[in-house]
C-alpha cells in the first residue's frame, strides 16, 4: 500500500516508562512471587480496587524489534507499536554498533584510515576502500595505472555480487526460505577465496587504496575470475527460480512496502532502493568515474530498472528484483574487463607520508547499497581535518519509519529486509 | 482380527506363571504399552531431528552433523544429553505453574493419541473404534499447551507466537478433520487397523487414494497434505516459532528438556500426521510386501483362538506382522521425508494469507471433496447392490 506523507504514522518516539516501570528495571533481582506489578505500571481505582497494566498485552503492545532479533542484520533496533499483528507505528534506534569511524579519519593519518572503511559496509569492503581512495585521489590528483582501475572495477563488482548475493539470500531467511541463504553463500564463499587470493583478507580487504590497488593478481587469478563468471551464470538461475518467481515469495514480498517516486526523491534513497521504484539513476553510468565511463560507451552492462512487474511498482518484490539481475550485469563488466585487461603497473607513485593539498572533496559511488560518498577536507597536512561519510544504508534506512505503519508483522519483516542495510554501515 | 484383545496382554497370560494374578498382567501390558509408545515418541524424536538435519544439509549443500557417530547418528542423543544437564530457566513474571505444565501438557497430548496408533497390525496399545476420532482429539490438545506456554512466559513475542498458534490450528482443524472423512467415507470406519486391511486387495495396491476406488480421495489427500502441515505447524506454516518473525515464537522463553518436549512434540505430530495419511490414504499396512508375507505365513493373525479354548500367541505369523509393520514405517517417513523437503524449500507464508487460505479455499473445497465422495459411495453402492 502507498503511504504518502500526509497519510503517516505519527512519530513514535520512546514510550515514557511509568515509576512502577522504572522500579521494575531497576530491580534486576526477581525473587519467585514477586507480585506482578513489578512488571506493569499499578494504580489504584477511585473504587479503591488496584489495577495492574502488564507491559505484555494483546492491543497496543510496544515491542522492541531487536537489537538482539534474527532479522535485524546487525545490531539494529525498531521500536514498534503494534495492535495484534498490525504494526501501528515504527521508529528504528540506532547507535549499537557505532565505532567513531568519522571521528577516527580525522586523527589518523590518510592511508591509515584505509582500514577503517573496510568496517562501515563489511560485505562490500573494496567498494569503500574504493570510495575512500577516489576521494583522497581528486584532492591529491594523481594518475591511476590502467591496470589498476581494471584490477579495481573487477573488484568493485565481485564484491557487488557477493554483497548483493547476502542481500538476496538474507531476504530469503526472513521470508522463512533458509535454503538460498545457503545457496547465495556457496557462491560468496568462491568470491571470497578470489579476494583471498589477492589480497589475504577474506572480509576487510583493504585492497585498493589511494593511487592505485595493493599488489598485481597473482599469476592465474584472472582465469579463476572467469571461471567465477562462467559458473556463476549458471547458479544465478536457481536464485531466481528458488526465490523471485517462487509463488509464496511473490505473495509475500508484490505490493508490500511500496515506495513511490516521490516518496524515494523525498527520502533520498539511491542504489537498489531508488532503481526499484523505478528510477533510472545509476553513478556508474550517470556520474562515471573510474573506467564505468568506457565500460558503459561499450554498452557492456544495463542498469536494470524495476517495471512493477509482481504488483505496483516500487514494492518488496521490486528491489529484490533489481539486485538480483544487478549481480549478472556486474557479471558483464567483470567479464569486458577480463577481456580489456593489460599488464603495466598497478599502484602510482604514492609517497609512505602522504600530504594531501589544501581543499575539500566530495566523490560518491555507486555502492551495492547506493551511493557512497566521502567529504574529505583537507589543510595539506598529514591529516585529514573532516572525513564525513554519506552511507547508503543509513538514508535508505529512514524510509522503514514511514513504510512499517499499516503493515503486518511479518510485512514488517519484509519490509526492513527489503531496505538491505548493514548496520555497521548506519552507524560506522 | 481380535479387536479389542492386546497382544501383551494375551503374551503375559500364556507364559506368565498361573499364580500371578489378572489384574497384575494386565497392568503390566499396560505398562509395556506405555513404555513402547514413550519409547516410540523419544527415538522418533531423536531419529526425526536427526533426519531434519541430514536432510535440510543435503539440500543446502552441506553435510549436516557429521562428527558424533556415522554420519553423526548419535548428534541427537549427544544433544539430549546436553539439554537435560541445562539449567531449567523460568523467566521472572512468568506464571510458574502454567510455565511448568505447558510442555508437559504439550507432550502429553501427543501421547495419547500415539496410543491410539498401530504399530503392527496386531501389535498396538489401544484398539479404537473410534481411532482416528481419537489421534485427531488429542492432538488438538497440544494447541492448549502452546497457547498456556506463550501466555505463561510474560514475553511479547511468545504472546504473538501463541494467538497465531491458536488461530491457525483452529482454522486448519476443519479441513483437516472433512479431508480425512473422505477415506472414512469410502472406508466405512474410523479404525485404522480396518481401514488399512480394506487396502489389501490386487497385492496390496487397492489404496484408497487410487482413481478406481474413489476420485475424490485424491485431492483430498493434497488438502489433507496441506492442512497437516499447518496443524503440526510445519514450513511454509511455521508461523508460531516463525523464526525470522518472533524470534522462537511460544517458545523463545524455554530452555533445557523443557524446550526439547516442544520438539518431541512437533516430531511425534509429524509422525503421527504422516502415519494417518498413509493408513487412510496409502494402503496403511498393505504393499506387495506385505501381501506377499501373507501369502508365506500360515496364519497372518498374531494372537489366534486355541485349541483349548482362549487365545494363544502365533509366532509364525511375525514375518508378516513385521513386513506389515515395515511397510507403514516406509510410508510414514516417506511422509515425513516430504514435510522436511517442503520446509527447507517454501518461504514461509504470512499471517492473514495462512487465515484466507484455512477458511476460504481449504474448507469449501474439503466439504466438496466430501459431497463428491459421497455421491460417488451412494451410486456405487446401490449399482452394488
Amino acid at each position: 500500500m502507498a503511504v504518502t506523507p500526509s497519510q503517516a504514522a505519527p512519530h513514535h518516539g520512546d514510550p515514557q516508562p511509568t515509576d512502577a516501570q522504572r522500579a521494575a528495571r531497576k530491580g534486576a533481582q526477581h525473587a519467585p512471587g514477586t507480585p506482578l506489578s513489578q512488571f506493569g505500571a499499578e494504580r489504584v481505582l477511585p473504587s479503591g480496587e488496584r489495577e495492574v497494566a502488564l507491559d505484555v498485552r494483546t492491543s497496543d503492545m510496544e515491542i522492541n524489534f531487536g537489537p538482539q532479533h534474527p532479522a535485524t542484520h546487525g545490531v539494529m533496533r525498531v521500536l514498534m507499536r503494534t495492535d495484534g499483528e498490525l504494526v501501528t507505528g515504527a521508529q528504528p534506534h540506532l547507535g549499537y554498533l557505532h565505532r567513531c569511524a568519522e571521528k577516527i579519519g580525522e586523527s589518523v593519518e590518510w592511508l591509515q584510515y584505509l582500514p577503517y572503511t573496510d568496517r562501515y559496509d563489511y560485505l562490500a569492503a573494496m567498494n569503500n576502500n574504493l570510495a575512500y581512495s577516489m576521494a583522497v585521489e581528486a584532492l591529491l590528483g594523481v594518475p591511476i595505472p590502467r591496470r589498476a582501475e581494471m584490477l579495481r572495477v573487477i573488484c568493485a563488482e565481485l564484491n557487488r555480487i557477493g554483497s548483493h548475493l547476502v542481500a538476496i539470500g538474507t531476504y530469503g531467511l526472513d521470508i522463512g526460505a533458509f535454503t538460498p541463504f545457503f545457496y547465495a553463500f556457496r557462491e560468496r564463499e568462491w568470491m571470497m577465496a578470489l579476494f583471498e587470493k589477492i589480497c589475504g583478507a577474506r572480509l576487510t580487504y583493504s585492497y585498493i587504496r589511494i593511487g592505485g590497488v595493493f599488489n598485481d593478481a597473482p599469476v592465474g587469478w584472472l582465469e579463476d575470475v572467469a571461471r567465477f563468471c562462467d559458473t556463476f551464470e549458471e547458479k544465478w538461475q536457481e536464485y531466481f527460480d528458488l526465490l523471485m518467481v517462487n509463488q509464496i515469495f511473490i505473495k509475500r514480498t508484490a505490493n508490500i512496502g511500496v515506495i513511490s517516486k516521490e516518496m524515494a526523491f523525498d527520502f533520498g534513497l539511491t542504489g537498489p532502493m531508488l532503481r526499484g521504484s523505478g528510477v533510472d539513476w545509476d553513478l556508474r553510468r550517470d556520474l562515471p568515474y573510474s573506467l564505468y565511463g568506457e565500460i558503459c560507451r561499450d554498452k557492456a552492462f544495463g542498469i536494470p530498472i524495476a517495471r512493477g512487474e509482481m504488483g505496483q511498482l516500487g514494492d518488496c518484490w521490486d528491489r529484490a528484483w533489481v539486485r538480483t539481475v544487478e549481480m549478472m550485469e556486474s557479471v558483464k563488466i567483470v567479464r569486458w574487463c577480463l577481456q580489456h585487461i593489460e599488464p603495466g603497473p598497478v599502484l602510482g607513485d604514492i609517497p609512505k607520508t602522504l600530504r594531501v593539498p589544501v581543499g575539500e572533496v566530495y566523490v560518491g559511488i555507486e555502492n551495492p547499497r547506493g551511493e557512497l560518498g566521502h567529504y574529505v577536507v583537507s589543510d595539506g597536512g598529514k591529516i585529514a581535518i573532516r572525513v564525513r561519510v554519506r552511507g547508503p544504508s543509513f538514508t535508505n534506512l529512514a524510509v522503514v519509519e514511514e513504510l512499517l505503519p499499516g503493515a503486518l508483522v511479518g510485512d514488517a519483516i519484509a519490509i526492513i529486509g527489503s531496505t538491505d542495510i548493514v548496520v555497521g554501515e548506519t552507524d560506522r | 482380527m481380535q479387536s479389542g484383545s492386546n497382544v501383551f496382554l494375551e503374551g503375559l497370560r500364556q507364559f506368565a506363571p498361573e499364580a500371578v494374578p489378572g489384574w497384575a498382567l494386565m497392568l503390566t501390558a499396560a505398562g509395556i504399552g506405555v513404555a513402547i509408545v514413550m519409547g516410540l515418541v523419544s527415538v522418533n524424536a531423536i531419529f526425526s531431528v536427526w533426519l531434519e538435519r541430514k536432510v535440510s544439509g543435503h539440500i543446502q549443500c552441506r553435510y549436516g552433523p557429521m562428527y558424533v557417530g556415522w554420519h553423526g547418528w548419535l548428534q541427537s542423543i549427544a544433544d539430549g544429553v546436553k539439554l537435560l544437564l541445562k539449567e531449567d530457566m523460568i523467566p521472572a513474571g512468568a506464571d510458574r505453574a502454567m510455565f511448568m505444565l505447558a510442555p508437559a501438557l504439550v507432550l502429553a497430548s501427543i501421547l495419547g493419541a500415539m496410543a491410539a496408533f498401530p504399530l503392527m497390525p496386531d501389535v498396538f496399545f489401544a484398539d479404537l473404534d473410534l481411532g482416528l476420532f481419537a489421534i485427531l482429539a488429542f492432538s488438538s490438545l497440544t494447541t492448549i499447551g502452546v497457547v498456556m506456554a506463550g501466555w505463561a512466559s510474560n514475553s511479547k513475542w511468545t504472546i504473538f507466537g501463541a494467538m497465531r498458534e491458536a488461530a491457525q490450528v483452529v482454522a486448519y482443524e476443519i479441513p483437516l478433520g472433512v479431508a480425512l472423512l473422505v477415506p472414512v467415507m469410502v472406508a466405512g470406519t474410523f479404525n485404522l487397523r480396518e481401514a488399512s486391511a480394506l487396502q489389501s486387495g490386487m497385492w496390496g495396491m487397492d489404496w484408497f487414494v487410487m482413481p478406481w476406488n474413489n476420485p475424490f480421495v485424491l485431492p483430498a489427500a493434497v488438502l489433507f497434505l496441506v492442512a497437516a502441515l499447518a496443524e503440526t505447524k510445519r514450513a511454509p506454516f511455521d508461523l508460531p516459532e516463525a523464526e525470522s518473525e518472533l524470534v522462537a515464537g511460544f517458545m523463545t522463553e524455554y530452555s533445557g528438556i523443557r524446550w526439547s518436549f516442544f520438539f518431541m512434540e512437533e516430531y511425534a505430530a509429524m509422525f503421527l500426521m504422516s502415519a494417518v495419511g498413509a493408513v487412510f490414504f496409502f494402503g496403511g499396512f498393505e504393499s506387495p510386501l506385505t501381501a506377499l508375507a501373507a501369502r508365506l505365513v500360515e496364519d497372518p493373525r498374531l494372537i489366534v483362538p486355541a485349541a483349548e479354548g482362549g487365545m494363544r500367541l502365533n509366532l509364525g505369523s511375525l514375518p508378516y506382522q513385521l513386513a506389515a509393520g515395515t511397510t507403514l514405517l516406509l510410508k510414514t517417513f516417506a511422509g515425513i521425508f516430504l514435510m522436511m523437503w517442503l520446509r527447507w524449500t517454501l518461504p514461509r507464508i504470512r499471517i492473514d494469507q495462512v487465515m484466507t487460505m484455512g477458511y476460504k479455499y481449504l474448507t469449501p473445497l474439503a466439504l466438496l471433496c466430501v459431497l463428491g465422495a459421497g455421491i460417488w459411495e451412494a451410486i456405487r453402492h446401490s449399482w452394488l447392490r
